[in-house]
């Protein structure tokens, strides 16, 4: 592991009431790394990624990014650090043009642009998500899967460092599956850092340098997805015990 | 020590008040900025009763309770249902009901004013002293007191006793679950709205008691429905409760230590207190 | 790993060149024409009856009342029910100082005022959820009315103040109409901005504006704090009109309320909607109390209903759709005679 991380989390916990939706998770992240978060659903995954990005404020705990403690900062100065994510379910801008969809994330956030050049690269990311021709279209009148890639040209529109995907994968067809691992692929090759929640384990696979393992809000499992998802602890989690 | 009688004496009506917005907004989701209209309303039904027969105004609660039930059912039937179904998501609903009720809102002081005027109102009934720890407090503060408590019991009885306060309850925990489970949501929140009507008139009862009214005071009662509903916590009817005993004090406080026109002076101090301190409510759970 | 090898890492990381888009030729051209159409509304109390100075100042007054409710309100959703509370406050600066300062300081103070108190009550309400935020609204008026009536008690001064400044009937129009002129060029200027399109995206989805990088808060307060000190400045302007000025009719809520129904009815989505609303709805509302002084709130409510109902995107909104039908006639017209002549 290189000696600065991207990005660590040290003991972090998120409490709801009585209710410890994230226990106590550490990890590290190396620059350019993609790491995969997994276990079923309602493990602490989401929430996780909501800590992350600055949705939710931790417990307890460090989230450090280069080595500056983000943890409880407000989602939009994580986000301008260069912290940029999807949603689990799709979140759009219905009002606006589906360009303007993906600029949004470029004004503000990270890496910042305005006017011309921002279109002009906005228009580049539409056609880097396979939407070409959807600039002036509505985005109301995009199917579901449509608005998904325009909500990944929003993340990038800022040029993020880390990148986080909440099952951005989910519900693409083998076709699509094909072209999103793909481009997930490539946007490491730009040094991007990246993690992904997801529950398609084929991208997992071939995606992941490592992957961390949640049941319950706790780590159960960490390291190559094909260890990981060897592991035995990780198939109780998955699939319950024998004699249950 | 009679700040803190007065008080107590104030806030049971105000628990009242802030129960009947409660069923409506917490229930049913609607935010009725018309809530305190209905209040007034009350008030002027009262007024008329009383007035024209000299009987007691309690039994003018025996009128108001189902017609203000049949009105704010028809109002929720016929503008609030069709602005359910044109909302895309929440908060464009959100917007549509607080523009909805705002107009209403005018409607109903339009009517006030039509049939009784302009003027401010109150009528004498219990008049009287009553001595508690020495101190005289009038009687019929303390008859709409106990009214309140009655009614407020009545109420959360029904809530925590019953099927339909169930139902009620469930949908205002989670109506997409709620209809799930086989409660017809529509209805509900329609029984929800409607009820916190009837229950926010019956307020309106209580209060002309011992209150001076006219038709253009809705809108102080709405919104200190809506500060204690807020401090209270949203979905907590014992928060509710509380909160709407702390206004009555911090009312109460204000008016005899410093100006009774600064009412709401107190009501928006402690509103600011919520905001800066405790945004989820009193008794309400911090949520994500 | 130094900070400055972390800025040497090979993220393509593109620094803002911050530079500003031109004016187009059509926004050139939209220019002159508001220009040529703020030129002859300058003409009209010069021409005009007694009566027509007077509906022109309302409309004036409203317009720039209007407009500036719409600059917050319309992107963001936030429905602000507090118009009354900053015009009144201008106008008690006006009216409470005139004995100490000349009137055009006073305006100015005005305008200073209301910006810092809406700044402290968006600073207490905008941080949270919409609907706190149109609660505290909803009685602020009422409120600042209390606080006022309640300080000339402990000051011992009269409740009604009488405000004698002097001016025409012309020159209180031209006033209100350079406000109103200030109040499209600010809007204007919004509207292209990064701020007018941070509100967009606020009204939208806060949660994604947030996730955006966009600090919403502070776009939130410095739109609600252009936006009242216009209305603290209106206020400021129309006090001598009035002449005569008390608690009760600064702080009416009738005018919170009219503000908003004006810029319903015209549209909240475009700068020019709200003037669409004012100008039927003022000339409506002459009618109205000339012929219904004692229903003038029933009636007021039930226009409010109507147009929520029926008109929920406005006049505006009407047109475009409008425009949009005959945009689609004229293209299935065209396709008609393209076939006809294919068919020849």
């Amino acid at each position: 592991m290189p000696d600065s991380p991207a990005l660590t989390a040290h003991a972090v916990s998120k409490r709801f009431g009585g209710l410890v939706a994230v226990n106590d998770i550490s990890f590290a992240l190396a620059e350019n790394e993609v790491l995969g978060l997994i276990g079923p659903n309602g493990s602490g995954k989401t929430t996780m990624m909501n800590l992350i990005s600055g949705a939710l404020r931790p417990s307890a705990g460090e989230i450090r990014l280069y080595g500056e403690d983000i943890a409880g900062i407000g989602a939009s100065r994580i986000a301008r650090k260069g912290v940029a994510r999807t949603f689990q379910l799709v979140r759009m801008l219905p009002g606006l043009t589906v360009l303007e969809n993906v600029t949004a994330g470029g004004v503000f956030g990270h890496a910042r642009r305005w006017g011309q050049e921002l279109n002009d690269y906005a228009h580049a990311l539409l056609q880097r998500v396979g939407l070409p021709n959807a600039g002036d279209v509505a985005m109301t009148a995009l199917t579901y899967i449509d608005q998904k890639r325009v909500e990944l040209a929003r993340a990038l529109a800022g040029d993020p460092k880390v990148l986080l995907l909440d099952e951005w994968l989910a519900g693409l067809n083998p076709t699509e599956l094909k072209t999103g691992i793909a481009l997930i692929e490539q946007l490491r090759a730009e040094g991007r850092t990246i993690i992904i929640v997801e529950h398609v384990m084929h991208a997992i696979r071939s995606l992941c340098d490592r992957c961390i393992v949640m049941s319950s809000g706790a780590k159960i499992a960490e390291g190559t997805p094909r260890d990981v998802l060897a592991d035995a602890e990780v198939i109780r989690a998955y699939l319950g015990t024998a004699d249950a | 020590m009679d700040i803190i009688i007065i008080g107590l004496l104030l806030g049971a009506t105000y628990a009242l008040m802030a129960m009947g917005l409660q069923l409506q907004y917490g229930v049913a989701r609607i935010m009725n900025l018309a809530n305190g209209e209905m209040l007034i309303a009350g008030a002027f039904g009262t007024f008329w009763f009383y007035t024209a027969s000299n009987a007691s105004p309690f039994y003018a609660l025996i009128g108001v309770i189902p017609l203000a039930f049949a009105v704010n059912w028809a109002i929720y039937r016929v503008l609030i249902v069709p602005l359910v179904r044109r909302a895309r998501n929440q908060g464009q609903l959100e917007v549509d009901c607080i523009l909805a009720t705002f107009g209403l809102s005018f409607i109903l002081v339009g009517i006030l004013l039509a049939v009784f005027g302009g003027e401010y109102l109150s009528y004498s009934y219990l008049a009287r002293p009553i001595f508690i720890l020495g101190e005289p407090y009038g009687l019929n503060r303390v008859a709409a007191f106990i009214g309140s408590l009655v009614l407020c019991l009545g109420l959360y009885l029904w809530l925590h006793r019953t099927r339909p306060g169930l139902a009620l309850r469930a949908v205002s925990v989670n109506p997409a679950a709620a209809g799930l489970v086989s409660i017809n949501v529509t209805r509900a929140s329609a029984l929800a709205f409607a009820l916190g009507g009837a229950v926010t008139a019956a307020g309106g009862v209580l209060l002309s008691m011992f209150l001076t009214f006219d038709a253009s005071l809705g809108v102080v009662f709405t919104l200190k429905a809506l500060i204690i509903v807020i401090l209270g916590g949203v979905s907590d009817i014992r928060g509710a409760i509380l909160a709407a005993f702390i206004l009555g004090l911090a009312e109460t406080t204000v008016a005899s230590l410093v100006d009774p026109g600064l009412t709401l002076a107190a009501a928006y101090l402690l509103f600011m207190a919520i905001l800066l301190v405790r945004p989820e409510g009193l008794l309400g759970r911090r949520s994500s | 790993m130094t900070s400055e090898a972390q800025a040497a890492a090979p993220v393509p990381v593109t620094k803002s060149t911050g530079h500003r888009l031109g004016i187009t030729g059509r926004e050139w051209r939209n220019l002159a024409i508001a220009a040529v159409l703020f030129a002859l509304a300058a003409v009209v109390p010069l021409v005009g009856s007694g009566y027509v100075q007077s509906i022109a100042i309302s409309i004036a007054i409203y317009t720039a009342l209007a407009t500036s409710w719409m600059l917050f309100s319309g992107p963001t959703n936030y429905i602000s029910l507090a118009t009354a509370a900053f015009f009144g406050s201008g106008m008690y600066i006006v009216a409470g100082g005139l004995d100490l300062a000349p009137y055009p300081v006073l305006v100015l103070l005005a305008g200073v005022a209301g910006a810092l108190f809406a700044a402290v009550v968006g600073l207490a309400t905008l941080r949270i959820s919409g609907v706190y935020f149109v609660i505290f609204s909803l009685g602020l008026a009422e409120l600042v009315r209390q606080i006022i009536t309640w300080l000339q008690h402990v000051l011992g001064t009269m409740s009604g103040l009488y405000v004698y400044v002097d001016r025409s009937e012309e020159m209180f129009f031209w006033q209100l109409l350079a406000l109103t002129a200030v109040v499209y060029l600010v809007g204007w200027w919004i509207g292209r901005s990064r701020l007018g399109f941070a509100l967009r995206i606020i009204g939208n989805d806060e949660l994604v504006a947030v996730h955006c990088g966009i600090n919403t808060a502070r776009a939130k307060v410095i739109l609600f704090v252009i936006s009242s000190t216009f209305a603290a400045i209106a206020g400021a302007l129309v006090a001598p009109r009035w002449s005569y000025v008390e608690p009760t009719i600064a702080f009416s809520p009738f005018l919170s309320f009219q503000v908003v129904i004006m810029a319903l009815l015209g549209g909240v989505h475009r700068l020019w909607g709200p003037l669409l609303g004012v100008i039927p709805f003022t000339l409506l509302w002459e009618l109205i109390s000339a012929n219904f002084p004692a229903q003038t709130t029933l009636l007021l409510g039930a226009a409010f209903l109507l147009i929520v109902y029926f008109i929920p995107n406005g006049v505006v909104g009407l047109i475009e759709d409008a425009l949009r039908q005959r945009g689609e006639w004229l293209k299935s017209l065209r396709l008609l005679l393209v076939r006809r002549s294919r068919d020849a």
